[in-house]
């Protein structure tokens, strides 16, 4: 549901039912609501059933790439006497997205649940949840529930009587954007710092500690409770038209809107209506200019963009963007495009690791040129000097990071070039001061 | 990571002594204890560095140099290792900070929300000269801080440990009564 809002009847209340209700919160109150039961049955089918059937339903990652869940943990080895790990990644720091934040405050055990049947479906004993250093209230509500799993005997020795062991732990993060990469997470988890790791060897040959690791989002793994207890052929089915792209989303709606909130989706519901429908639109007498909406490492997309743009995977991109992790920035015709890119670049710039030469370069270079179009001392020369920057960021560092700044760059002067023309010929006054 | 809290702010004021100060063993007693409790949860020491930091900046407000020796030590890392984990994040402080730490996101999504109005509230209303600086009477250290995962209750800001939704320029100074 529309989290702070009631739910609107447009949406597919899965993930989000409880939002809300702090009687969710509890052992006993999860259980009152049905908690529970799908970690007993998988724990009675054979491991590899249960990745089937995270296979059959069509579940993504819902961290920001799209990966094939099932899939995924179908790449742990078999039988290979080495400890598997599974890593859950509540690093949550893309602009624009607070979904996990919802999940793991108001039904930590739907988290607990999806992050036991994950491990006990890849072969791993122990589950790291790595949660950002700033999410105090997810990390004590996390911490205590938990700990009430363990008092209840759903996690332990023997997980709700199976003879198997799955341990939990709650890892504290400490304030880095780029700990949100997988492998960059992996590093911080192993008491490093967080520079992203080359690949291959992917996380299932040797991820953390050296061992098979299978890593994913908070809201991938909140959804697999649901796989298990409704059958995979349920959550195929729920899809608008584009069988690629199945199951429910939460998009977090942010920026110029009436109703920000988290609202649960089916794959597929049309971008205009989300927006203008289910968040409340835009503000008496404004107009919709522009929308990021897959978290700010995603390109920017116009009004005429987001008009006929179903919200999936496939369809977002052949509307020019990508979904990215769900997270939709709205911009009202109110926006200086150009101070917002710029603010973005920043934040790159900021949360850049540094170790890529193009990335730790190109990403303070961008911001330099951005912020001296903004102080109108820009050349006409500076566009071209942009899009030559991004083309070096794209595609040829450890991570991608450095795509991911090129990003609105890239798309904000293909879609709104005017505006950048207008501080450049001084047509528009100065936004920032001289530097 | 490239601006970090040492570079920001003049050393000296705040609380628990400056750097003339003797080293008291901070990893003793019942923080030891909830370390060497952690140790039973990774297959390495060093994994237990992150939280190790956490429990030396809850005790002391910051990570001073002897601290991040101590932490070595008892880990099996090097000092110099230590300091470099240290200042890779942004939420370790390096320095003495003021009795609260207010953190105040001002990214873009925030931003459109008027991000910036609650950020100069926050440091006309303590008094603070700048971002990281300290105030004069000790009481509050500003820090703008990117995307804190909470966009759509612009502006989140966190004051020590509490997480604040909605804050903006006229709710200030009664949230700042609650921190003396
Ligand atoms: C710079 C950067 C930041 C990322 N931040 C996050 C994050 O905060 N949370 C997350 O789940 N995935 C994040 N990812 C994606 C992860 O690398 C990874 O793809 C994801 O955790 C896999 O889980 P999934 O398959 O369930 O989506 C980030 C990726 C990059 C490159
Ligand atoms: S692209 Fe940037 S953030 Fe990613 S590894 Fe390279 S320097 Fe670090
Ligand atoms: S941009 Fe401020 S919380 Fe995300």
């Amino acid at each position: 549901m529309g989290y702070p809002h009631p739910s609107h009847p447009r949406e597919t209340v899965v993930l989000s039912r409880y939002f809300g209700d702090a009687g969710a919160r509890s052992y006993r109150g999860w259980v009152e609501r049905g908690g529970y039961a799908a970690l007993k049955a998988a724990l009675g089918m054979a491991p590899d059933d249960v990745t089937n059937m995270v296979k059959e339903s069509g579940l993504r990652g819902r961290g920001g790439a799209g990966f094939p869940t099932g899939l995924k943990w179908s790449f742990m080895p078999k039988n290979d006497g080495k400890p598997h790990y599974l890593v859950c990644n509540a690093d949550e720091s893309e602009p624009g997205t607070f979904k996990d934040r919802e999940i793991m405050r108001w039904t930590p055990h739907q988290l607990i649940e999806g992050c036991a049947i994950a491990a006990y479906a890849i072969g791993a004993e122990t589950c790291y949840i790595y949660i950002r250093g700033e999410f105090t209230d997810p990390l004590r509500i996390m911490t205590d529930a938990v700990a009430e799993a363990y008092a209840e005997g759903a996690l332990g020795a023997s997980a709700l009587g199976s003879g198997k062991r799955i341990d939990m732990v709650i890892h504290r993060g400490a304030g880095a954007y780029i700990c949100g990469e997988e492998t960059a997470l992996m590093n911080s988890l192993e008491g490093k710092r967080g520079n992203p790791r080359i690949k291959p060897p992917f996380p299932a040959q040797a991820g953390v500690f050296g061992m098979p690791t299978t890593i994913n989002n908070v809201e991938t793994l909140a959804a697999v409770p649901h796989i298990v207890t409704r059958g995979a052929a349920w959550y195929k089915a729920l899809a608008l038209g584009n069988p690629k792209s199945t199951g429910t989303k939460l998009i977090s709606v942010c920026g110029h809107i009436q109703r920000p909130g988290n609202y649960e989706i089916t794959l597929g519901f049309p971008m205009k209506d989300l927006i203008f429908d289910l968040a409340g639109g835009m503000r008496p007498g404004r107009t919709l200019k522009a929308v990021i909406p897959g978290g700010s490492s995603v390109p920017i997309m116009n009004a005429a963009e987001v008009e006929d743009c179903p919200t999936d995977y496939e369809n977002i991109v052949a509307h020019g963007s990508q979904l990215g992790s769900g997270g939709m920035i709205v911009m009202d015709d109110t926006t200086d495009m150009v101070y917002q890119i710029w603010r973005l670049a920043r934040f790159y710039a900021h949360e850049s690791c540094a170790q890529c030469t193009q990335c730790r370069e190109g990403t303070a270079w961008t911001t330099k040129v951005l912020e001296r179009i903004l102080a109108g001392k820009g050349k006409p020369e500076d566009l071209d000097l942009l899009l030559d920057l991004s083309e070096n960021m794209t595609g040829k560092t450890i991570c991608v990071l450095s795509d991911s700044c090129a990003a609105p760059v890239v798309s904000g002067i293909q879609k709104f070039r005017s505006e950048f023309e207008a501080y450049i010929s001084r047509a528009r006054k100065p936004a920032l001061a001289a530097v | 990571m490239s601006q970090h809290l040492a570079q920001l702010h003049g050393a000296g004021h705040g609380r628990s002594g400056g750097h003339a100060a003797p080293h008291e063993p901070v990893l003793v007693g019942d923080t030891r204890a909830r370390l060497e409790q952690l140790f039973t949860k990774y297959p390495t020491k060093a994994a237990c560095l992150l939280p190790a930091l956490w429990l030396v900046q809850e005790a002391r407000g910051w990570i001073s140099e002897p601290a991040m020796a101590e932490v070595a030590a008892v880990l099996g890392l090097t000092p110099a290792y230590v300091k470099g984990v240290v200042t890779f994040y942004t939420m370790y402080h390096t320095h003495p900070v003021g009795r609260h730490f207010i953190q105040v996101c001002t990214t873009s999504p925030c931003g459109l929300c008027g991000a910036e109005d609650t950020m100069k509230a926050l440091l006309e209303r303590t008094g603070c000269r700048e971002l990281g600086a300290t105030s004069p009477d000790g009481r509050f250290t500003v820090m703008e801080v990117e995307c804190l995962g909470a966009c759509g209750f612009p502006t989140p800001i966190l004051v020590d440990d509490d997480f604040i939704e909605d804050v903006t320029p006229d709710r200030v100074a009664e949230i700042l009564k609650r921190y003396p």
